[in-house]
């Protein structure tokens, strides 16, 4: 019973999150530059693979399992905003433009 | 955090990943913990500890709401046909009242994380922190927000 309940729930997350990375690559395809694109993947890409780590911990009823995706979320938190942070300022800094609908650069 | 609290932070993280809580793997961890820790001693700061633990307790809840709504917003903004009407990009000059390194780093992590923010880049002066939004309409509500929200809490957190 509770292992029933506890694999639609992990179903149910895997679901989530496989909605939320096929929506970061959507973001990816469709926004305009650089800047933009980074706010899809690191957003929803973020989320998509947490609630996939989640449903890995709810699903596996092993104590060093659930730790150790829990201890992926965390580490996934940690790491996706460095990277973006990096890419985006590598990016400008290498003379990337944004894109011309951008309003204010206070950067230029 | 004092330097013994996280050593013993570090050989549960190690615990955790190896995925064996036995005596001797935790004893490894700390071993191991405990070398990292002596390599990077010098930039560990370590004040008094746990008043503001709750504190952090709440950021980080605070940080957890903040990314789901981030991600939902993001996630409706991507589905639009018509996209391109609801995106006014820019990068604002957000000006910083923290001034220590992890408080900085902190706050631009979490500015990256939440809704149609990215933290871009630091002024070499530690003055600004440049902050790429996706939507912005008014620039000093969009810097009030963020000055009293995540940047007030990093500064509980840290003082």
């Amino acid at each position: 019973m509770i292992v029933e309940f506890a694999q639609y729930i992990a179903a149910l997350l895997i679901l989530a999150g496989a909605l939320f990375s096929l929506i970061a690559a959507v973001g990816v395809m469709r926004l305009p530059d650089l800047y933009t694109r980074l706010h899809a993947a690191t957003k929803a890409g973020a989320i998509g693979a947490g609630l996939i780590f989640l449903a890995l911990a709810v699903a596996s009823f092993d104590g060093a399992v659930v730790l150790r995706s829990l201890l992926g979320i965390v580490f996934l938190l940690l790491s996706t905003p460095v990277a973006a942070h990096l890419l985006a300022r590598a990016a400008y800094r290498s003379g990337e433009a944004p894109a011309p609908a951008t309003t204010v650069d206070d950067l230029q | 955090m004092n330097l013994a609290l996280l050593t013993i932070v570090l050989a549960v993280g190690w615990a955790a990943a190896t995925g064996g809580f036995t005596l001797p793997n935790l004893l490894l961890g700390a071993v191991v913990g405990a070398a990292g820790l002596f390599v990077v001693r010098r930039y560990v700061s370590r004040p008094h500890a746990l008043p503001r633990a709750w504190r952090i307790v709440s950021l980080a809840l605070l940080f957890l709401r903040e990314l789901l709504l981030s991600a939902l917003r993001v996630a409706r903004l991507v589905i639009r046909p018509d996209l391109k009407a609801h995106i006014r990009p820019a990068i604002i000059a957000f000006p910083l009242t923290v001034t220590g390194d992890a408080e900085i780093t902190l706050l631009a992590n979490l500015i990256t994380l939440t809704p149609g923010t990215l933290s871009v880049d630091v002024s070499e002066d530690r003055r600004f922190l440049y902050i790429h939004a996706i939507h912005v309409t008014d620039r000093d509500a969009f810097i009030r927000e963020i000055a009293t929200g995540f940047e007030s809490r990093v500064m509980g957190v840290f003082r």
